[in-house]
Order: C-alpha cells, then sequence, then structure tokens
C-alpha cells in the first residue's frame, strides 16, 4: 500500500507517495533519480548504499523509505555546495582515494559521519568508522589518506 | 597566454573523471536505467549437473505483464572469448553444468512480475553425478562434461625449453612440493548490469555493458544475434571494477539482447550480488607440482611443472590460461630449463576466465616458495638468492620471451632496505616475521585475442573550429584509470592546456576499436597510438602556425598554448590562431594513432607460444611483515613495502593506487579469499562468505616506483597494475614461517589452517617428549 511520506532529503522536504515496503535506497534511485547511492550486494554487506540519517550513517538498502519518514536523509549529492567539493570529496579526488568510484559515494558519507561525530579522528577510529564498506581497488590506503587530509582541511578552514 | 607547454606526464594527477565519481555523478549502467524499460530477470539452474529435458514456459507466458521469454531454443550460436573453444550457449541447451547457469529470461513490466513468471518456468531435468574437482574429473570413467572432451580435459600443454634432465643432474640440491591454491573470484564492487534497446523498424540493438572488453562482446552479441555487426552499438558506461570479471563476453549481456529483440523495446537487468558471483570466471582453483634444481650457491639449474587447473563447465579462457601458467615462469629469472606439463581440466563449478595476474598467479606462488625453502636449506638470504638468478638485460628467455628493460635489481634493494631486511629479517620478535617474493606480468599480450591484422591499438584526436581537442578512444576505463593516461600522452605531446582537452570513450558508434582492458595493455598500446596521434596534430598545428608566421616550420616552437618563431618571443600567435590556420581549405581536423606489436615480440614458434609475450616485463619485489596470533592462529599483515618497476610512471599517483589495490587483492588471495561448493552449490556467493579484508585488517602498503624507461614503451612506461599481485601470497607464507617454523603449502593461509599446523606440531613434539622421556627408563629396565 502506498501512502505520503513527508521527508527531508538533501534539505528539500518533499512529499511522495511511497509503498510501505519500498527500501529507501530504491526510494532515492528510482523515484527522486539520486543514482549517486549504489547498490554493491543482496543486503547489509557492503555499505556502498550508506547514506546519514539525521546526521548519522545508515545502509539505504536495509531501511525503508517509511523508516524515516520526517528525517533528514543526506545523499552524496548533497556534499558539494555551488560547484565546490566537499573537504571529504576534494581529498577523495586529489589523493585518489576513488579508482572505479563505486564504493566512493557510502565511504565518502561514512566518513562524512565520522567527521560530524568526531573532527579529528585518529586512525584506528577512521578504520573502524569504515569498517563496513568494502573497496576492491585501492586496498584502503588512499581512503585513510583522503579522510585525513579532509580533517586537516577542515581543521584549516575553522 | 602560458608561455610554457603544459606539462602531462610524470606528475601525480587526480583522474581527470575523479569529481564525478567523488560526486556521485558518475553515471554506472544500472543509474541509466529509465524508469519505463522492461525488467530482465534471468532463471537459473538449480542443478549442477542435468540433461535438460523440457523448459515449460507456457504458464509463465500466460502471467499478465509477461512481454517476453527465452529460453535456449531462442540461440543455438555458441559463443566463447576463443574463437577456437566456443562451447556455451547464452541461455543452457540440452543440459546444464554448473549451478546457477541461466536457463531462461523474462522481460516483465516490474520486478514483480518479472520475479512471479521464473517462478511459473517448469524445468525438467535428468541429473547427472557431480564432478567437483579435478581429481574427480580426470578419473577414469568420470561422467564427462562435454561429450568432445574426453578425460574432462580442455587443454593439456606438454613443453620442454633447455633440458632439464642435464639442468636437474647438475643441482647440487633439488626440491619438489605440491602448492594448492583456492579458487578466488573478482568480486568487483558493481554487479553485474546491462541494458538492450531493440529498434525493430531498423532491425538495430543498443547495449549498455559493464564490459571491458566492448569490442569483443560487439562481436558476440552480433554473432549470437545473428544480426550484422553494423546494426549493433555496444556503450560503456562508468564501470565500478573488473579485474577480469568482465574481459570476455557474459551471458546477461546476450541475454538481455535477445529478451530486447523478443520484446522489441528496452529491457533492463541488474543481476544480484549472488548471481554475479555465479557468473564468475575468476582464478581456478589449481595444485601446482614444482621442482627446481639449485647449485651451492643458489643458481637455478633446472625447473619441472605441473599444473592442473579446474577451469569450470566452460571453456572461456581456459586455453590461454594454462598457457600462462607455463609461460610466465620464464622472464623474471634466469632459468635455464624448464619442463611444463599442464592440464586444464572441465568440472561442474562456474567457468574460471582471467583474473588479475591471468593464469601467472597460482605458479608464482608455488615459485617463489620453493625458491625461499631452497635458499634457506642453503643457508642462504631469499633476496640474496633471487640477485644470484637475475637475467641479464636485454635478451630473449628460453621460450622466446624479449626482455628489453629490466628493474628488478633495483626493486629488490629498495624493498631489501626499506623494510630494514638485513637487520631485521631472522631477528623478528616470536610470533613475527618477515617474508618477501618476487613478480612480473605483461603490458600486453604482442599477440590480441582474435587475430586480424589491424593495428594493435587506434585513436583519433578531433579538432574542429572551437579549439577543443577530442580524444575518442575505445580504451575501456574500468578504474584503473586509462582515460587519464590517455589524456596526459596527449597533454605532454601537445603541451596544451588540460582544459582544452577532453576524452570520449567507448560508444561503438563513435570510437574507434580498441580490443579492451585485458593483460595490462592499455598504458603501453593505447598510450603509444596516442603517442603517435598527438605527435601527427602537433605537425599539423607547427606547419599551420608557420604559414602564419611567414617562416619554416622547423623554424616554429610549440609553447602548447601558442607558437613562436624559434628565439623570438615578439612573433608568436595563440592555439585558437594556429586551429584557424590548420583547418583553412580542410576543415575538421582528424588524426589517427596506431600502434603494433612487431612480430619479432610475439613469441616463440612452440604451440601456444604468443601466450606470454610482449613487449615489456613489469618487475616487483615485495616484502611483508606480519604478526600470527598463536592461538587462533590469525595472521595480521603488519606492513608491506613493495617496488615495481613501470617503466616509467606516466601518473606516479595512479601507479601507487595500483599497486596498493594489486598487493592488497594478492593479499586477500593469500590470506582469506576461496569460494566454496557444496554438493555443486555454491556456497560463498555474497560477500560475508567470500570474505575479502576490509579496511580494519588491510597494512599500510608502502610504494617504491622503479623507472626501468623500457625502449618500447610511451615515455619507457611498462604496466603497473598486475604484476604486483603474485609476489604477495608467497611472501605472505615466507613471513608466516619466520613467524611460526610452520612451512605452508595450502592458500589461503586462514586461521583454521594455521591453528591446526601449530597443534599438529605441537602433538608431535609432546609424543616425541614422551618418547625421549621414557627411552631411558626402558634402556635402565634391561
Amino acid at each position: 500500500m502506498k501512502r505520503i511520506l513527508r521527508i527531508r532529503v538533501n534539505g528539500r522536504w518533499r512529499e511522495d507517495a511511497v509503498a510501505d515496503n519500498t527500501l529507501l535506497i530504491d526510494y532515492l534511485r528510482e523515484q527522486l533519480d539520486l543514482t549517486g547511492t549504489k547498490q554493491g550486494c543482496d543486503g547489509g554487506e557492503c555499505g556502498a548504499c550508506t547514506v546519514l540519517v539525521d546526521g548519522r550513517p545508515r545502509l539505504a538498502c536495509c531501511t525503508f523509505a517509511a523508516a524515516v519518514e520526517g528525517r533528514h536523509v543526506e545523499t552524496i549529492e548533497s556534499q558539494s555546495q555551488n560547484g565546490r567539493l566537499s573537504p571529504l570529496q576534494q581529498a577523495f579526488h586529489e589523493r585518489l582515494g576513488a579508482q572505479c568510484g563505486f564504493c566512493t559515494p557510502g565511504m565518502i558519507m561514512a566518513a562524512e559521519g565520522l567527521l560530524r561525530r568526531n573532527p579529528n579522528p585518529g586512525e584506528a577510529e577512521i578504520r573502524e568508522a569504515l569498517g563496513g564498506n568494502l573497496c576492491r581497488c585501492t586496498g584502503y590506503v588512499k581512503i585513510i589518506e583522503s579522510v585525513q587530509a579532509a580533517c586537516a582541511t577542515e581543521g584549516e578552514a575553522a | 597566454m602560458s608561455t610554457k607547454p603544459f606539462k602531462g606526464v610524470g606528475e601525480r594527477l587526480p583522474l581527470v573523471d575523479g569529481v564525478e565519481k567523488v560526486t556521485g555523478r558518475a553515471k554506472y549502467t544500472a543509474d541509466l536505467f529509465p524508469a519505463d524499460a522492461l525488467v530482465g530477470r534471468i532463471l537459473r539452474s538449480p542443478v549442477p549437473h542435468a540433461e535438460l529435458l523440457e523448459v515449460d514456459v507456457s504458464e509463465a507466458r500466460r502471467l499478465p505483464g509477461v512481454v517476453a521469454i527465452v529460453t535456449g531454443e531462442d540461440c543455438d550460436v555458441p559463443y566463447g572469448i576463443l574463437p577456437i573453444a566456443q562451447n556455451e550457449f547464452p541461455l543452457a541447451r540440452g543440459k546444464v553444468r554448473y549451478f546457477g547457469e541461466p536457463v531462461a529470461a523474462v522481460a516483465a513490466v516490474d520486478e514483480q512480475t518479472a520475479e512471479q513468471a521464473l517462478k511459473l518456468i517448469r524445468l525438467h531435468v535428468r541429473e547427472l553425478p557431480i564432478i567437483e574437482n579435478a581429481t574427480q574429473a580426470r578419473a577414469p570413467g568420470a561422467a564427462l562434461l562435454h561429450d568432445n572432451k574426453p578425460g574432462n580435459i580442455e587443454r593439456e600443454v606438454h613443453n620442454e625449453f633447455g633440458n632439464a634432465a642435464e639442468g636437474f643432474a647438475a643441482a647440487h640440491l633439488i626440491r619438489e612440493q605440491t602448492y594448492h591454491t583456492a579458487e578466488v573470484t573478482h568480486a568487483q564492487m558493481e554487479p553485474h548490469a546491462a541494458m538492450a534497446s531493440y529498434d525493430a523498424s531498423r532491425d538495430h540493438l543498443t547495449l549498455h555493458t559493464v564490459s571491458m572488453v566492448p569490442y569483443y562482446v560487439h562481436l558476440r552479441v552480433a554473432q549470437c544475434l545473428g544480426l550484422d555487426t553494423s546494426r549493433v552499438r555496444v556503450i560503456k558506461p562508468y564501470v565500478g571494477g573488473g579485474f577480469g570479471s568482465r574481459v570476455e563476453t557474459l551471458n546477461f549481456e546476450i541475454i538481455v539482447s535477445l529478451l530486447a529483440r523478443a520484446a522489441g523495446g528496452t529491457v533492463r537487468m541488474q543481476l544480484t550480488r549472488e548471481e554475479s558471483i555465479l557468473t564468475h570466471r575468476g582464478r581456478p582453483e589449481s595444485d601446482t607440482r614444482m621442482k627446481l634444481g639449485m647449485t651451492k650457491d643458489g643458481r637455478i639449474t633446472a625447473c619441472e611443472c605441473e599444473v592442473v587447473q579446474r577451469g569450470g563447465a566452460y571453456g572461456g579462457y581456459g586455453i590461454i590460461t594454462i598457457l600462462y601458467a607455463g609461460a610466465l615462469i620464464n622472464g623474471l629469472y634466469d632459468v635455464p630449463a624448464v619442463k611444463y606439463d599442464g592440464y586444464r581440466v572441465y568440472a561442474n563449478t562456474p567457468p574460471c576466465g582471467a583474473m588479475r595476474g591471468h593464469g601467472t598467479v597460482n605458479t608464482r606462488i608455488a615459485f617463489e616458495s620453493l625458491m625461499t625453502a631452497m635458499a634457506l636449506e642453503l643457508g642462504l638470504d631469499p633476496i640474496e638468492v633471487r640477485r644470484r638468478n637475475l637475467l641479464p638485460c636485454p635478451t630473449e628467455t628460453i621460450n622466446g620471451l624479449r626482455v628489453e628493460s629490466y628493474g628488478l635489481p633495483e626493486c629488490l634493494d629498495k624493498v631489501e632496505a626499506a623494510s630494514g631486511w638485513r637487520e631485521r629479517r631472522g631477528r623478528m620478535p616470536k610470533w613475527k616475521g618477515l617474508g618477501m617474493a618476487c613478480s612480473h606480468f605483461v603490458s600486453g599480450s604482442a599477440k590480441p585475442v582474435h587475430f586480424t591484422g589491424q593495428p594493435h591499438a587506434t585513436v583519433v584526436l578531433k579538432l574542429d573550429f572551437d579549439g577543443g581537442i577530442t580524444i575518442l578512444t575505445g580504451a575501456a576505463d574500468v578504474g584503473q584509470g586509462c582515460t587519464t593516461i590517455v589524456a596526459q600522452v596527449v597533454v605532454e605531446v601537445l603541451g596544451v592546456d588540460w582544459r582544452r582537452v577532453r576524452v570520449i570513450s567507448n560508444d561503438s558508434a563513435v570510437t574507434p576499436k580498441d580490443n579492451g582492458s585485458y593483460s595490462s595493455r592499455v598504458t603501453f598500446m593505447v598510450g603509444n597510438a596516442c603517442l603517435d596521434a598527438a605527435n601527427k596534430l602537433k605537425q599539423a598545428l607547427v606547419e599551420a602556425a608557420a604559414r602564419r608566421l611567414e617562416v619554416a616550420p622547423e623554424q616554429v616552437e610549440c609553447l602548447g598554448e601558442s607558437f613562436q618563431v624559434a628565439g623570438d618571443p615578439s612573433r608568436s600567435i595563440g592555439f585558437g590562431d594556429a586551429t584557424a590556420e590548420a583547418l583553412v581549405n580542410t576543415g575538421t581536423l582528424h588524426f589517427k594513432g596506431t600502434f603494433t606489436c612487431p612480430v619479432e615480440f610475439q613469441g616463440g614458434k612452440h604451440r601456444g607460444g604468443a601466450v606470454g609475450s610482449t613487449m615489456g616485463f613489469s618487475y616487483a619485489a615485495q616484502a611483508v611483515e606480519v604478526s600470527v596470533d598463536p592461538v587462533t592462529g590469525r595472521v595480521s599483515v603488519d606492513k608491506v613495502w613493495a617496488a615495481l618497476d613501470c617503466g616509467f610512471a606516466i601518473n606516479p599517483l595512479s601507479v601507487e593506487g595500483q599497486v596498493q589495490g594489486a598487493v592488497w587483492m594478492g593479499m586477500g588471495q593469500g590470506l582469506c579469499e576461496q569460494t566454496r561448493y557444496e554438493n555443486g552449490k555454491h556456497a560463498a556467493a555474497n560477500f560475508l562468505d567470500y570474505a575479502f579484508p576490509t579496511i580494519a585488517e588491510s597494512p599500510p602498503i608502502d610504494v617504491f616506483i622503479v623507472e626501468s624507461i623500457d625502449p618500447n614503451g610511451p615515455f619507457g612506461a611498462k604496466e603497473a597494475s598486475e604484476g604486483p599481485l603474485s609476489g604477495f601470497p608467497a611472501a605472505l607464507a615466507d613471513a608466516v614461517r619466520e613467524a611460526t617454523g610452520l612451512e605452508l603449502h595450502d592458500f589461503p593461509l586462514t586461521p583454521e589452517r594455521i591453528a591446526e599446523a601449530l597443534e599438529a606440531r605441537e602433538r608431535e613434539q609432546r609424543a616425541a617428549a614422551r618418547k625421549a622421556a621414557k627411552q631411558p627408563a626402558t634402556e635402565g629396565a634391561a
């Protein structure tokens, strides 16, 4: 059964008719055409679909859209403002934190969630926070460097 | 106006398409699906081996919302990557040979209807005995997967180069050991996806797919649909990783095309992770019996190697894989005699194929492991024994491989120094170890899979009224970064501003044909083709500038964004004016660049001699530091130092990324990765059971770039993406030996294996101690 869902996506309030069993990832990708959020596995194993719900990382493939009614969902598409990359996006770009790029949106959103909680995480905290986000290209070395570099830039900006 | 040419190569540049990736704007195949496309789903065999008596789709066809159904009846044209070994149908005919093999497919108005339709298809099968492994396959009287393949053998290879018997006779030490390596799979992050649109009025098919080889897909889809190739268009959007998984035409690419034609419209198809893993084409389970002869001072005198690969249910790349496994015993060290026997065997498992380091990895694991074990037995240091077996350069190996640049000695020096090898090896604290190994790989196969007589690579540069330079290329970027590399080569030659250059890739209606991204061919071959095209364009611009400046072309200096009379900065014109002049009387400029590997590089004259032949090998050495938990047997990799001779680093940042990724993938194979089958059914077709290292257990990997400047590579460059992988597992085993004293031959080195080996050793030690304690008493009593 469909019902009207009131939800804030990337800063904007929306009202959409959504079936009760629609997953957040399908709502984002198919109804809103926000295809930056990726599906890499059959549910909860890879982290490619990580988005922020009220600022905290969440797997969109294991979340019903209806379950986040009234809350704020942020996807990778919200991260660059007025054509300016976020510090994490800039760092992932400049330091080759992304190779094929498929895990990148989820990786950046998980890292964004971490930096909002803890603007200066140590390496162990970065590894822990990104432990559910799989990457098959980089060996993770440049992903860790990218997150560290983003912390440094954010520090400068502040 | 800049008066200095822009720099293109040798710089740590981010990917030219990196912003698209970090912003989520990059469109992968499944991101392009239109909302009104039909949904395609595949019905897969629930049994690993059976006669297919009937596929009854009548009830499914009657389900409202079902638009098309195809089965094996709809395509009787076999396909396969090798023209000599095509024995696979996109949908099974007559027999199914692995669990998960496609049997039928449905196009319906939505996901639910498609799923429901699959449930209404009735399969009638007569089950056959399951061949689970190579031993069963080769046993006398074993059921045959293919009637024309006696003994379930796809290909046997028997080669001898030099005289192995004489080599062993001259050896001081001879050792033989069999190494078992589990089957591993690519597990690229993007699940397989494709979309086909069929235009009935023009009998024309457009296919968007995740391929690394759109050209081969184009040929096979046309073949299976009986369409003229001119009526097929293949487009490769952004691709989320390959590692060899998409280096041949895959069944779903043909199936979605068959569905689109049957439905007369557009069909989208996204495979689940499980289906993506069942499609497989990964590295085969292998038993490698390695025998080496060595002099007292560590010189290798001979090698005898027997490889048995469980290739799965169909031919695929099998013949190439089993040839590679023998051919690249050579090319790394000076091995004066090699006897090689290879067996590629069929079994009821998903077909294997090419995976990063194609064919060479499991042989390298065995060779490096045994080489180190023998060195230790002779009291020699593992790095030192490698120094004693270096190749002269340039040289031609006993099996006809040419080596024209050879940075392995420097790789060894770098790794030795950086890891503190001399001070630390052999003196590590308890349960810690330091190990090392070497490896190499081709920079593209000097003979392509399909011999056409065409150049190995072709690109086109377009310059038009707007002054924009468009690079048209069929080189398939799947994350390895070749789009960036081709742009770097063009910018370096022309010296133009980066913003003037764009790359359009992989649309068969627009871009020139390219063989694809396999055997690490793109930087070397497409890079050289770009060099050729850019030089031609530069010449045309210099000549045009000379006309405007009223001097001879030799007097014109190209500064990238401007052209000036040499030594006279007051007489110059900008790029736009030079372009305008160049277009006079001719219009839009197109310059084609090509590259062809000369025949003398195309390998030995023996059967299969082309496999392994290349114009330049990359060389790698790596050292690995580990800690072992004596209770759980768990190995932690604490640090890796990897040196790679990539000839010349066109993009050092990118080379580092490729080396780290390759080393890490070797770590997965060494530590934990393995597929698993239970009664022929895949028991690990997800990311929990097929576990590869997460960020939590992945070590820092320091990369050292060695530049041997290959005489034939673009700016001296060779490959950087595959060579560093195969050294890891043997280096790991070497480190684990130092940490535990265990000599392990079964990969991966899982905690269970190590804990078991430690326990077994303890039991033996206790038994020996009991025996020793008893003996004096017995003597006393006597």
